[in-house]
């Protein structure tokens, strides 16, 4: 299944007279990983300088726009992918916890910068040393600001692993 | 401030520890913590040193007078700035309390106990300001272990 593209094959009718697209078939977690892979609702968790950063890679010269990722939801309950950009302090940590735990399944969370993937320098007694002490973590992007670039391959990497993900219509919890 | 008010800032204000020197421009007080408040009473009111710009601290270990909180003032009219210096010790860690002629040094004094655990006898509010409720001891003195984390939520890992 890992290896397998994630394609939808759509087979025409065989029969002259019919218009193609009678019938497709496909796996159900392919169809649902293709369709939320472009659709990520991001939530901007932005607490320092890399804000700077996260509104180049949103502007148009880079366009996350063609990833599906374009319109942040300001509120945590209609996104799916958290981005968290910046430094996280101890005391900030509940609010992060509180704020991940009010998204609604599924949902992915990005470390966007060294300081949200492990501290970066600030390893004293006010930064939280990686948001994955507190959140589960799917995509780490490094950088003291990253670049454009690596925030799209992030999400291109992140689209990956949606779509190569199980996505089950029901789930232990529900 | 021109250099003769300088000179008559210094000469009308002496402290027991001895006049004040002059650093990068500004005249620099050693003060006992008794002097500390009428010396910031005058400064203001006949010399009109009318902002309260921080307060903050330096940590000397080794020193028996462990502590130097440091003051700094600054006067619109003059364009100078003072700086008061009062040692005092760790077991004893007092100084008095600027609320009644700042009302800005409410909250800097609450950062200066968060962070040294200075205490300003007169302000009855130093609950933490940038550290939060439950955190032990004072990040910036040299003994806090530089490692040492007190996380709000607990670790998944």
């Amino acid at each position: 299944m890992a290896t397998a593209p994630a394609t939808i094959p759509i087979y025409p009718a065989e029969k002259a007279g019919h218009s193609g697209f009678e019938y497709f078939s496909t796996r159900k977690d392919e169809l649902v990983g293709w369709a939320r892979k472009f659709s990520l609702f991001p939530y901007p968790f932005v607490t320092a300088c890399c804000a700077m950063e996260f509104m180049a890679v949103s502007a148009s010269p880079y366009d996350t726009d063609r990833f599906g990722a374009a319109l942040p939801r300001f509120s945590p309950r209609q996104a799916d992918l958290l981005m968290v950009v910046g430094t996280v302090t101890h005391k900030q940590a509940p609010v992060l916890l509180k704020v991940y735990e009010q998204m609604c399944e599924p949902k992915w969370v990005m470390a966007f910068g060294v300081c949200a993937t492990s501290g970066g320098f600030y390893q004293n007694y006010a930064a939280l040393p990686g948001i994955d002490r507190v959140i589960p973590v799917d995509v780490y992007i490094p950088g003291c600001p990253p670049r454009p670039e690596m925030v799209i391959d992030g999400i291109m990497q992140l689209q990956e692993k949606i779509a190569r993900a199980s996505h089950p219509i029901l789930t232990r919890t529900f | 401030m021109a250099a003769t008010d300088l000179d008559m800032l210094r000469e009308r204000i002496v402290p027991a520890a001895g006049p004040a020197t002059v650093s990068h421009g500004m005249l620099a007080f050693q003060l006992a913590p008794a002097e500390l408040v009428p010396t910031v009473r005058r400064l203001r009111d006949e010399f009109a040193f009318d902002i309260f710009l921080d307060v903050t601290a330096v940590d000397w270990p080794a020193d028996a007078l462990r502590f130097e909180v440091v003051h700094h003032f600054y006067s619109t009219r003059h364009r100078a700035r003072v700086r008061l210096k009062t040692r005092v010790a760790e077991s004893d860690a007092v100084v008095g309390s600027l609320v009644g002629l700042y009302g800005s040094a409410a909250f800097m004094e609450r950062e200066c106990h968060d962070m040294y655990g200075i205490g300003f006898r007169g302000n009855f509010d130093l609950r933490p300001i940038l550290l939060y409720e439950g955190f032990v001891g004072h990040p910036l003195r040299k003994d806090y272990p530089k490692r040492r984390e007190q996380p709000l939520v607990p670790y998944r890992n």
